[in-house]
């Protein structure tokens, strides 16, 4: 007997899901991709927006969120996410939550239990794993492992970019965020400077491997299995290195390197590769991103709406298999401007929270 | 040489070619797509040349010069392989 892969229907599910990270604009978060793809599986639910910053666009879309909640920054710490998480339940029952940022994701794998325990649940890998595909660790846990990573060096001072000069152009790199390509010393020291001041050290630093990059989105099972994979090679891309226009590529040979790497990690939940092919004709991992990616709804435009996939797995509800992805499928982003009273601007400025409906 | 990369090929009537492996998408006038549906098709040269002869207006000499340099320009482009 053949299974049919069929997309999610949340059309019955009578729940409240929360999502974080609700700013668009020249660096895009995820958060309103993925809200508007669980809506496009039907869900007709309540969406709260947790949010950590009154500008962040999505809270002004009409139509997107229910509700906005501002939470306290990952660095203040569990103490603080819990008190203002507790505060939150007590106006809205929350089912679901995902969070869809890097600095945050730790926070929400560490209080999984304490989460669920208030009925919140999440779809997440464990902290080992997580911590497995920190930047700082990719290069020595995959290639023993099989998995080429461009080779990298931990760096807390300038030396190693001084002394150098000779391997340029190469990758100087934050910790969470932020990634340039120096292409001498001065360039090199510049970026040094700049990503330590604002996310500290130690800066990585990375070989530049010359070929083209691909960006997979995955959602793993948690046993080293897929449940739904996306590829797709960036046609536009900012000077902040972001894609802006992308397409569906269909390459057995990506698509195996990056089963490769889930089975290895065990990953559980959504993630992004970002994996180039070398001009030698050699995959290698350059970076796993804990989260969906801001294109993830390219993955719900061709086919395979993964967001909603994730809700039906944190529910512990049954998952058909998933649709392929049609190859072809192009996503470019378009930036719109939102019209909005500012008095909704000072109820979540003033009240940390803001009720639609 | 090897053709096999042309057989995934999305190919439009006004020109447009995508490479579903790669991503990359290229533009060829009318000319250049015949040929590479005839490439994808598993054509050999004598057999491309007969037909291409035979529906424009085209000598063996300039033939073998064009064709030369259009699979080089394929080469090039990692699309075939010598």
């Amino acid at each position: 007997m053949s299974i049919t892969p069929k997309n999610p229907d949340l059309s019955q599910l009578n729940c409240t899901i929360a999502v974080t990270g609700l700013k668009t604009g020249d660096n895009p978060q995820p958060g309103v991709a993925v809200i508007r793809s669980i809506r496009a599986a039907g869900f007709k639910g309540k969406i709260v927006g947790l949010v950590y910053d009154s500008m962040e666009s999505g809270i002004y879309v009409e139509d997107l969120t229910d509700e906005v909640y501002q939470m306290p920054y990952p660095s203040a710490g569990a103490e603080a996410f819990w008190a203002r998480i507790t505060y939150i339940l007590s106006q809205v029952a929350i089912d679901v939550i995902i969070p869809t940022l890097d600095a945050e994701v730790i926070l929400y794998i560490r209080l999984q239990e304490e989460l669920k325990k208030a009925g919140i649940h999440t779809y997440l890998p464990s902290e080992e794993c997580f911590l497995l595909r920190d930047k700082t660790r990719l290069a020595t846990f995959f290639p023993p492992r099989g998995i080429l990573v461009p080779d990298t060096i931990l760096i807390s001072d300038t030396a190693a970019i001084i002394n150098s000069k000779d391997q340029f152009p190469m990758m100087i790199k934050g910790r969470y965020y932020e990634a340039y390509k120096a292409n001498n010393v001065d360039e090199g020291l510049k970026y040094f400077y700049e990503i330590e001041s604002r996310w500290g050290l130690p800066i990585i630093l990375q070989k530049m491997i010359p070929g083209d990059e691909y960006n997979i989105v995955i959602v793993g099972d948690g046993d080293g299995g897929i449940l739904g994979m996306v590829p797709q090679k960036k046609l536009v891309i900012t000077d902040k290195g972001k894609g802006f226009g992308g397409v569906v590529v269909n390459n057995p040979g990506l698509g195996d390197f990056a089963a490769k790497v889930i089975s290895l990690l065990k990953w559980r939940g959504p993630c992004e590769l970002e994996v180039m092919r070398g001009f030698d004709g050699e995959y290698y991992l350059i970076e796993i991103n804990p989260r969906f990616p801001a294109w993830v709804r390219l993955a719900e435009g061709s086919g395979q709406n993964q967001p909603a996939a994730v809700v039906l797995k944190a529910l512990d509800l049954p998952l058909e298999q998933l649709p392929g992805c049609k190859t072809g499928t192009l996503f470019i982003r378009h930036a719109e401007d939102i019209i909005a009273d500012i008095s909704t601007m000072g109820e979540i400025s003033a009240k940390s929270e803001l009720r639609r409906r | 040489m090897d053709y096999k990369r042309l057989e995934n090929l999305a190919m439009n009537d006004n020109g447009f070619i995508f490479d579903p492996n790669t991503g990359y998408s290229y533009t060829s006038n009318a000319t250049g797509i015949y040929i590479l549906k005839l490439l994808a098709a598993g054509l050999e040269k004598e057999s491309i040349r007969a037909q291409l002869i035979a529906e424009y207006e085209v000598n063996e000499d300039n033939f073998n010069s064009d064709f030369e340099h259009f699979t080089l320009m394929l080469e090039a482009l990692d699309l075939v392989s010598f």
